[in-house]
């Protein structure tokens, strides 16, 4: 690798850190202020101008708490759980193509840290991870409701974590590649999966809800059963890591969604505007960024709308309704490509 | 045998197709919530927005004065008596020569104390007061970090002498006077 890429390489790797972070931050703000106002509220407007500073308050605030471990508690797991939550969040970041190329002195640069041509199992693979990290705190914690989150969220990720990768093979199969940039250069201008894996969508959209642990599926940490869940003993800035962990997997989350099935950088007519490639690529950010936002927006609104599922619900629904479903997909598309590539006589034969 | 004619004959109905999907009920309730995000907001901010009072609002009490500054009250007591919360006490004492200028008859409270934390703001002291000495105001009484701070005495309750800076009761007036 050449100097310049290294250098850019590692200008991205922070950049995406950061904004990953940010993002995150004003996610509490904006939870907040999109709660208020599905509840005909005005949310939190006194920390600077619309209560924007809010999430620094918050973060001052965090910082400031005592920092209790429980006596009874083991001590090194305790503090690895959330490490391991924040680590696996900020880890799937990698692999979204955050937008086409920049070209600069002639040399084209991909605006995605890398391009690993098994990009969604890499998601996958480390998202399963991030289940490590509620399962360690909850178990390190030693208090029965700690645990009883903890194993709910294990066995909730681990049920949703079937159909969301059956939800995605079909998408796989239309596409022929693993690597997240290839399948959004397979969208381009207005074509998105979502419209011809409208169902595999539905299915993937609603294992990312139980895959972030965000209502209806906030079953690990439902308040009213298990007073805070897996994080129950945890205060000050572990706790705030694991709050803040939840915000980049929902980010994240939305970004796999845009690029899966909205085309990612993609948008309408990118090609008639007779832009420059590097402003296409810049515009295209933007669009991408909008989709996200729009889909964080979506998780919230979801938040606020639905009710918490009980937890043999919960169950049922992953694996006799969605798994099933996502297998129904797969074999529908199976037939589509089939008849669209002329193989039934091949294959008949 | 039927009681009221509001009961209801319970249905154990199946869900139908549609129904068991929950997908048209979660839009449902989906565009219920986006109505509320752009409906009005109810919240008023407010130290900088206050709400409008009634006129009749039963606030903080103050003792009158006439005219001419003089004390209406004469610590007849009928206050004290009227009050169901009990929260009024007061020393009645005689007007010396040379004080006709601070009290009008010549009995007067020297000492006149309302436990703002027992009191239930009721207005029963106004309408026992037979010398229009008592009022409830529009001003609530503030919140404080002791017990002992709420005991309101004469230098919290008595208006003040000068006349731009007497407390309007026009509203409670008139609805005593009604009365």
């Amino acid at each position: 690798m050449e100097t310049a890429d290294l250098i850019f390489k590692a200008i991205f790797v922070v950049a995406v850190f950061s904004v990953s972070l940010v993002i995150a931050m004003y996610s509490t703000y904006a939870e907040r202020k999109v709660a208020a106002f599905f509840q005909d509220r005005l949310g939190p407007n006194r920390a600077g101008p619309f209560g924007l500073l809010q999430p620094l308050a918050d973060g001052v605030k965090m910082f400031m708490k005592e920092e209790i471990i429980p006596a009874q508690a083991d001590k090194n797991l305790f503090i690895l759980g959330p490490a391991l939550a924040m680590f696996t969040a900020c880890m799937t970041g990698v692999v979204i193509p955050w937008g086409d190329s920049l070209i600069i002195n002639g040399k084209e640069f991909i605006m995605q840290i890398t391009d690993v041509n098994i990009g969604i199992l890499y998601v996958f693979g480390v998202v399963s991870i991030g289940v490590y990290g509620i399962m360690i705190g909850g178990w390190a914690s030693n208090n029965k409701f700690s645990l009883l989150g903890a194993l709910r969220a294990s066995s909730q990720m681990i049920s949703y974590e079937l159909a969301m990768g059956m939800s995605i093979i079909a998408l796989v199969m239309m596409s022929g590649t693993l690597s997240i940039r290839e399948i959004v250069q397979l969208q381009p201008g207005a074509h998105w999966n979502v419209f011809v894996q409208p169902l595999g969508f539905l299915l993937f959209i609603i294992c990312a809800f139980a895959e972030t642990n965000r209502t209806p599926f906030d079953l690990p940490e439902c308040e009213t059963e298990l007073v805070g869940g897996y994080h129950t003993e945890y205060s000050s800035m572990k706790l705030g890591f694991y709050l803040f962990a939840e915000y980049i997997n929902m980010f994240i989350s939305s970004a796999i969604i845009a690029c899966l099935y909205f085309g990612g950088y993609n948008f309408p007519f990118i090609n008639s505007l007779g832009l420059s490639h590097n402003m296409v690529s810049i515009l295209g950010t933007v669009v991408l960024f909008g989709k996200i936002f729009f889909f964080i927006f979506f998780f919230m609104w979801i938040r606020w709308t639905i009710p918490r599922f009980r937890y043999d619900q919960l169950m049922r629904v992953g694996w006799k309704v969605l798994l099933p479903l996502a297998v129904l997909n797969i074999v529908l598309t199976a037939v589509y490509l089939l008849w669209k590539h002329d193989l039934w006589s091949t294959s008949l034969n | 045998m039927q009681l009221t004619n509001r009961s209801k004959i319970v249905v154990n109905k199946q869900m139908s197709f549609i129904e068991k999907l929950y997908l048209p009920a979660i839009v449902g309730g989906l565009m219920i919530t986006m109505r509320h995000f752009f409906r009005k907001k109810t919240t008023i901010s407010y130290p900088e927005v206050q709400r409008e009072y009634t006129p009749v609002y039963r606030g903080h009490h103050v003792l009158k004065r006439d005219e001419e500054g003089r004390e209406n009250c004469t610590a007849c007591g009928l206050c004290a008596l009227a009050c169901p919360a009990e929260a009024i006490t007061m020393t009645a004492a005689e007007r010396l020569p040379g004080e006709e200028k601070l009290y009008r008859e010549e009995k007067y409270a020297s000492i006149y104390e309302i436990n703002m934390l027992r009191c239930i703001f009721c207005g029963l002291c106004e309408e026992a007061c037979p010398k229009e000495a008592i009022f409830l105001t529009d001003k609530i009484v503030n919140a404080d970090y002791k017990r002992d701070s709420f005991i309101y005495g004469k230098e919290k309750l008595v208006e003040p002498v000068d006349a731009s800076k007497r407390v309007d009761i026009s509203g409670r007036l008139k609805a005593h006077r009604k009365s």
